[in-house]
């Protein structure tokens, strides 16, 4: 079965042709840089993504702390893990990297700052 | 900050780099998805951490005396530049400017999009902030108009936050953001892109309530027929962007009044010798990583003035 789809892992955006069984990659064609096939390989078999947005803080210099999964999670997960992130209030400082919530869901991806943030 | 740094690296001894904000990185702290550096860096980043990779640099490099919440207000052809701060006012004479001042969102009032003026229009970068930084979110049921980066970018940051967007609307055949925007941010949610459609009407008294969508044929006009009604809380405005450039013309450097974007040699020169305009107020661009590339050249073309210009007697 053929199909096609647009690699996302970089601006490129390549169009890639992917030949199927269903539900495991036989061939993918139309890419620029070795990612594009591991891209639609996971893709097909068990799409991810890195989940990136802010939550609260106090006592802090900004209000609001970007943070990252430090690796991509299963996209079916997005939303859940959504949920768990928005009860978090970080009240210490952090720089980037540190990690603000450890193996979220069980996941096995940490959620990480992004910046920098020093008391207020 | 690149510009900066690379000025510095180029044999500039004495930088002074002026930020209106509390904080250095401009709209990379707000952008805290990720796509920022796969070039520069050879890593993907979010923006508030590739801008931190930055201002880590700057804060090392003592000759580079940054000036937070100052924001120029006067700039003349002789290269003097007033700024407000904090209970203060300054002049500063420089020997080459550069200015790193962005752009400024497109709103609805510069697009044909009529109906009434109720709350709960915003321009989608406006939007970023209130939920990036501030934790406030605009509204609960949102439809976008234009697809360009900005407006894909917060259909996810908004799905993702529980608003329902219930569509994107773009006149043009195609979208104008990065294709995989298109596939991460709307596809992966199930949000909607009407292309060659137009929002025709925005409905609401006091908050908007609902607007009408038509479909257009290929020179943008309407198609007959009734087109339909979305009803929503909230509509994002992602229409482009505007260099800010208003200190270059205050000293009488020549704009292109299309673009607003100064008249030049080359990329990052502008009309009066030493001044130079970088990133998103030169031209705009769609990588973050393309705009470090032509700021740090921006820095190296002001050591090359500096170089072969007479510095003032003392």
């Amino acid at each position: 079965m053929k199909r096609f789809m647009t690699c996302i892992e970089c601006p490129q955006g390549c169009r890639l042709e992917i030949e199927t069984d269903g539900a495991r990659m036989i061939s993918a064609a139309g890419e620029k840089c070795e990612r594009g096939p591991a891209y639609a390989k996971q893709e097909i078999e068990a799409p991810m993504r890195t989940l990136t947005t802010s939550v609260l803080t106090r006592g802090l210099e900004l209000k609001m702390l970007a943070v990252r999964s430090s690796k991509p999670i299963p996209k079916g997960k997005l939303l859940e893990a959504m949920d768990a992130v928005k009860r978090i209030t970080v009240t210490v400082p952090v720089r980037a990297g540190d990690i603000v919530v450890s193996d979220l869901l069980g996941l096995g991806a940490d959620l990480v700052a992004c910046r920098t943030l020093t008391r207020l | 900050m690149a510009a900066a740094l690379a000025a510095r690296a180029a044999g500039v001894e004495d930088v002074l780099l002026l930020e209106r904000d509390q904080h250095l990185g401009g709209i990379l702290n707000q952008c805290i998805h990720t796509g920022f550096g796969l070039q520069h860096f050879k890593a993907e980043l979010t923006g508030p951490e590739y801008a931190e990779r930055f201002v880590g640099r700057v804060r090392q490099d003592k000759r580079i005396e940054v000036s937070l919440r100052s924001f120029a207000v006067r700039f003349t052809k002789d290269k003097v530049i007033s700024c407000l701060m904090p209970g203060a006012f300054r002049e500063v004479k420089a020997r080459s400017v550069i200015f790193a001042t962005g752009c400024r969102e497109r709103t609805r009032e510069m697009i044909p999009l009529p109906g009434s003026r109720p709350a709960g229009v915003y321009p989608a970068g406006l939007a970023q902030k209130m939920i990036n930084m501030e934790g406030w979110l605009p509204g609960r049921e949102a439809v976008i108009v234009g697809s360009g980066d900005i407006g894909l970018i917060m259909a996810r940051r908004m799905a993702l936050e529980g608003v329902k967007v219930k569509a994107v609307i773009e006149i043009q055949k195609t979208s104008r953001g990065l294709v995989r925007n298109v596939v991460q941010c709307l596809e992966d949610f199930g949000i909607p892109l009407y292309l060659q459609h137009r929002v025709a009407r925005i409905h609401g008294r006091d908050r908007v309530n609902k607007v009408d969508v038509v479909k257009v044929d290929e020179e943008l006009k309407d198609l007959p027929g009734p087109g339909f009604e979305i009803a929503c809380d909230t509509v994002l405005v992602s229409v482009g962007l505007i260099p800010e450039n208003e200190l270059l013309e205050m000293a009488g450097a020549e704009i292109d009044r299309k673009t607003n974007t100064p008249v030049g040699a080359g990329v990052n020169f502008t009309s009066i010798p030493g001044v130079f305009a970088c990133g998103n107020a030169c031209k705009v661009y769609d990588l973050a990583d393309w705009v470090t590339r032509d700021s740090e050249l921006a820095g190296r073309q002001a050591a090359q003035y500096l170089a072969k210009t007479e510095p003032p007697r003392l």
